[in-house]
């Protein structure tokens, strides 16, 4: 018995020392609750719902919410509550796919400048300055003038645009890694640059990028959310919580059909709330310069 | 420190080239031919020629690159299609409307997030303490257009308090304090939910900048021969608190000045944001170009300050 205790207590990884301390994070395990709560719901409306989201029924346009139509029809009779799931669909994998993106360059980037340094981190780190010097909303509504709108662009403007925090991150810590003895064993073992990245430096590193990554998905919403409002984002009749958030521009739908865009703000508020809250739970966890 | 700032100024050459060459390759991939708006519409055709020569549109593309960045460094950046007037003259009459906009808030969320962070840090792990972080996160996490719509929502069409979008009453011809009244009710809205958005965000860093002053020896040795703690916090703390936050006021800045497109959108305010968002909706390249040429510089400024600041009011730091 004893001796099963030892083994376990050597055993605790630092994966299951930040899986505990998140589990006593109240804020965290909510937030992940209801992230994946949104998730399931956004994968599986295809199935449980009754409604078509571009079926458009004409002679019940702007009807109130009831119990046929759980948040009422819009302008041209769709139902509302069906397209704020088929939405949740967009905007989250607007979510996932832009941060897909800025956190694949940002590791990127970021290792190899904080690994070879020198003239090769100066040119990162300067690319790195050009990029944090755009305003955002700025370049994206300018790029999306210049590509066009749609879904796709957008998860390329967000995804180029916002990778320079993880990319300054992960070098930090792959600067005070690669002064650590086990990476100069492997170079004496005649790994290549490469391979002692992969393998040894990028394991290393996960934590950290998981926890900015998480918070950068809500940056994705976000900004979908944003330029999808501008008519520069994810094109109708797709439906996404932005442009359903559009249809507040008219200060008719503002004043009267407040069922047409108080969802879907809510839904995005909700989003990020609980990537906040998970966010920074997990990085409390797991960030050990935090601790 | 003259030798720290002259460094820094000569690292920005090279990022305001970068930012300049990516800028001129967007225009490049416009559809449409950026240079038919680069000289002045309405000439007769061989002065157009001319003009046309002289700005660099038969040149090779390295060639265009530097007479364009020659143009922009002159302040020569071309005509508004939309607007038919140089687009220097059309940034000019909103750029006031931005600054003042932005400036006000950035000075009242200033003030808020220095009260609200200390005292969160000073009754740390208590009730208030929780309540200020959990509204700081609220306040992030909440779209600020959506928070636009709301307010514009409950207090210009519920409660008829506030005007509903622009920066004046149109069809008055209000002077003095009256114009000034009118205007400061068209802000009130935009004002607020900037202000709150960047008070948010400034929260927690002014919290931890408390808490890590609170956390120093200093601290304690004024604690230890019994100085009251409101006299530590009041007269030791605060004060060394706000080197951090200086430097966070002057990267907000920039920020700020950017990131108000949404903002003055909803709310219809002719600033900058708006400005821009309209050329793009008209696909008014020259002032798309030079709108966002110059706000990357106002960030890029704003960041060079922040960093002169920090060496200056910090003894501490000593660069060279």
């Amino acid at each position: 018995m004893m001796n099963q205790n030892k083994q376990e207590e050597n055993g605790t990884s630092l994966f299951k020392v930040g899986i505990k301390r998140l589990k006593k994070d109240k804020m965290a395990v909510f937030g992940l609750g209801i992230l994946i709560l949104f998730t399931l719901a956004a994968i599986f409306v295809p199935i449980l719902g009754q409604y078509d989201p571009s079926a458009q029924d004409l002679l019940n346009t702007y009807q109130p919410p009831s119990a046929k139509h759980w948040l009422g029809t819009d302008e041209l009779g769709r139902d509302v509550f069906t397209r704020l799931l088929y939405g949740g669909r967009v905007s989250l994998s607007v979510g996932l796919i832009s941060t897909g993106i800025s956190a694949g360059f940002g590791v990127f980037l970021g290792s190899v400048a904080g690994y070879f340094g020198k003239a090769v981190d100066g040119i990162i780190m300067r690319i790195t300055d050009i990029f944090m010097c755009f305003p955002f909303y700025v370049i994206a509504i300018t790029v999306a003038a210049i590509w066009g709108s749609g879904i796709w662009n957008i998860m390329l403007i967000s995804g180029f645009l916002n990778w320079t925090n993880i990319c300054r991150i992960v070098r930090a810590e792959v600067l005070s890694l690669r002064q650590r003895e086990y990476i100069e064993a492997s170079k004496a073992l005649g790994l290549s640059d490469f391979e002692t990245i992969i393998k040894h430096i990028l394991p290393n590193i996960l934590a950290v990028v998981i926890v900015y990554s998480t918070l950068g998905i809500a940056k994705g919403i976000l900004s979908e959310a944003g330029l999808s409002y501008l008519g520069l984002g994810v094109t109708p009749p797709q439906a996404s919580w932005g442009n359903m958030l559009a249809a507040a521009q008219s200060l008719r739908v503002l004043s009267l059909y407040w069922w047409l865009w108080i969802p879907a703000g809510t839904a995005v508020f909700i989003t990020i709330l609980s990537i906040n809250f998970l966010g920074d739970g997990l990085r409390d966890a797991f960030d050990a310069k935090v601790n | 420190m003259r030798q720290y700032i002259i460094k820094r100024l000569l690292i920005l050459i090279p990022i305001f080239l970068g930012v300049s060459i990516i800028i001129f390759a967007l225009i490049h991939t416009a559809p449409g031919d950026p240079y038919a708006y680069m000289v002045e519409s309405g000439l007769p055709i061989e002065e157009k020629e001319i003009q046309l020569q002289k700005i660099g549109y038969y040149d090779s593309l390295p060639v265009k690159y530097i007479k364009w960045l020659g143009n922009v460094l002159h302040g020569n950046l071309g005509y508004s299609i939309r607007y038919a007037e140089p687009v220097t003259a059309v940034l000019g009459r909103r750029i006031g409307n931005t600054a003042l906009l932005s400036v006000t808030s950035l000075a009242a969320s200033t003030l808020l997030s220095v009260f609200l962070g200390i005292l969160a840090a000073v009754k740390k792990k208590t009730f208030t303490d929780h309540i200020i972080s959990v509204l700081s996160l609220i306040g992030i996490s909440v779209p600020t257009f959506f928070l636009a719509l709301g307010l514009i929502k409950i207090f210009s069409i519920d409660l008829n308090l506030l005007p509903v979008s622009g920066i004046e009453t149109t069809g008055t011809n209000y002077t003095g304090w009256r114009r000034a009244a009118d205007i400061f009710r068209h802000m009130f809205l935009p004002f607020l939910v900037l202000t709150c958005a960047q008070t948010a965000s400034m929260v927690r860093y002014t919290r931890s900048a408390m808490l890590e002053v609170l956390g120093q020896d200093y601290i304690r040795t004024a604690r230890a021969k019994g100085l009251a703690k409101r006299v530590v916090i009041h007269l030791h703390a605060f004060r060394n608190t706000l080197i951090p936050i200086t430097t966070l006021v002057a990267m907000s800045l920039g920020h700020l000045l950017s990131g108000t497109v949404l903002i003055e959108t909803v709310f219809v305010w002719p600033g900058m944001g708006n400005l821009l968002y309209q050329a793009v909706s008209n696909r008014d390249y020259p002032l798309i170009v030079s709108g966002t040429m110059l706000l990357s510089i106002c960030i890029l400024l704003a960041n060079l300050l922040a960093d002169i600041l920090y060496g200056i009011i910090d003894p501490r730091i000593r660069y060279d």
